[in-house]
């Protein structure tokens, strides 16, 4: 339930850029969210909603991109990709497996409005 | 007008983790083991701080910071075994971040061989938030339920520690702690397992040798 500081993070990055790029508004906003990150996209997408009121994203999109679990094992060297919490290696069996991917939370991409040409 | 679209990539955990990096730089540097306890409110955080604190006294020194939502209740129960400690009331914010120990941090004496922080009482979003700690202790007391490790698997798979709590209740309840150990390391193996109960004083003694062994191997790596 952390998912209002988490957008507070969003808001920060995005102001950053905007000012980078002498941009008017942001229109669009694109998060990477792992399905092991703890984050809930509905939860983000109201946090998103109620935090960019009066902001310069006020009226931008967000998209949530879901990253699954992608696994790697380093007995037999398989990649296997889960939707599911079973961390094994489909593959072996091992319960060694390390998950390369599915715990991020991360902007991937915005899409900034500016007065030039 | 013009619109344009920006490759970002950015983190949006990596302000915490650079916080985390800084502060686990400093405390390895000062030589001591920073220690973060996670589990669900009431499964025993602070009654086994306040088992440890008896246990260390007189051959090793800890000091310990609490977050919770509200209160100095847990640091008042702390400093009463003659302990420093510090309460992190987060006003409704269901974790600790690492900028609120980097505030703390300059209180903490440098004399000091352990700091533990009890994270806000939570089984869920303390797991996203590195404090900066070199070990991670999950605690999971026997009247939650053997079936939580699968149903909250980012806080075990964080792990490097669970400690299985209020064992003395084991006899009256559905509570298998086999069983619980074992869901655990399917998640994460090579999880430590303890089962403690702090009440009585029984596996305190296994868990301080756990963490001065951390102590000596965290000194021992020490430039």
């Amino acid at each position: 339930m952390h998912e209002l500081s988490l957008i507070a993070s969003v808001f920060d990055v995005l102001e950053e850029k905007a000012r980078e790029h002498s941009a008017l508004r942001v229109t669009a906003v694109v998060l990477r969210v792992g399905r092991m990150s703890g984050v809930v996209p509905d939860l983000l997408e109201s946090a998103f909603d109620a935090y960019k009121r009066g902001t310069l994203a006020e009226g931008a999109w967000l998209t949530i991109e879901v990253v699954p679990i992608k696994l790697r094992c380093p007995d037999c060297g398989g990649a296997d990709v889960r939707e599911d919490t079973d961390f094994s290696c489909a593959a072996c069996g091992s319960r060694r497996v390390e998950i390369v991917e599915g715990r991020e939370i991360v902007i991937e991409r915005i899409e900034l409005e500016t007065d030039q040409p | 007008m013009s619109t344009k679209t920006i490759l970002v990539q950015a983190d949006i955990l990596a302000t915490n983790k650079q916080a985390a990096a800084a502060i686990r730089q400093e405390l390895r540097s000062r030589g001591i083991l920073a220690v973060n306890l996670l589990s669900s409110p009431g499964s025993g955080k602070t009654t086994l701080l306040e088992a440890l604190a008896d246990r260390l006294k007189g051959r090793y020194r800890m000091a310990v910071i609490e977050g919770d939502i509200e209160t100095e209740r847990d640091a008042e129960r702390i400093r009463a075994k003659g302990i420093p400690a510090w309460q992190i009331t987060t006003g409704g914010a269901c974790h600790l971040e690492a900028r609120m120990i980097g505030k703390v941090l300059g209180d903490v004496p440098a004399a000091i061989d352990f700091l533990f922080i009890e994270n806000v009482g939570n089984l869920v979003c303390p797991a996203s938030y590195d404090l900066g700690e070199d070990l991670r202790c999950v605690l999971l007391s026997s009247p939650e339920g053997d079936d939580k490790p699968a149903k909250y698997p980012q806080a075990f798979l964080s792990a490097d520690c669970l400690i299985l709590t209020k064992t003395d209740l084991v006899p009256y309840l559905p509570f298998d702690p086999a069983k619980a150990a074992a869901e655990a390391l399917s998640l994460k193996p090579g999880l430590r397992v303890f089962t403690v109960s702090a009440l009585r004083g029984d596996g305190v003694d296994a868990l301080v040798g756990y963490f001065v062994e951390a102590l000596e191997r965290l000194r021992s790596g020490r430039a």
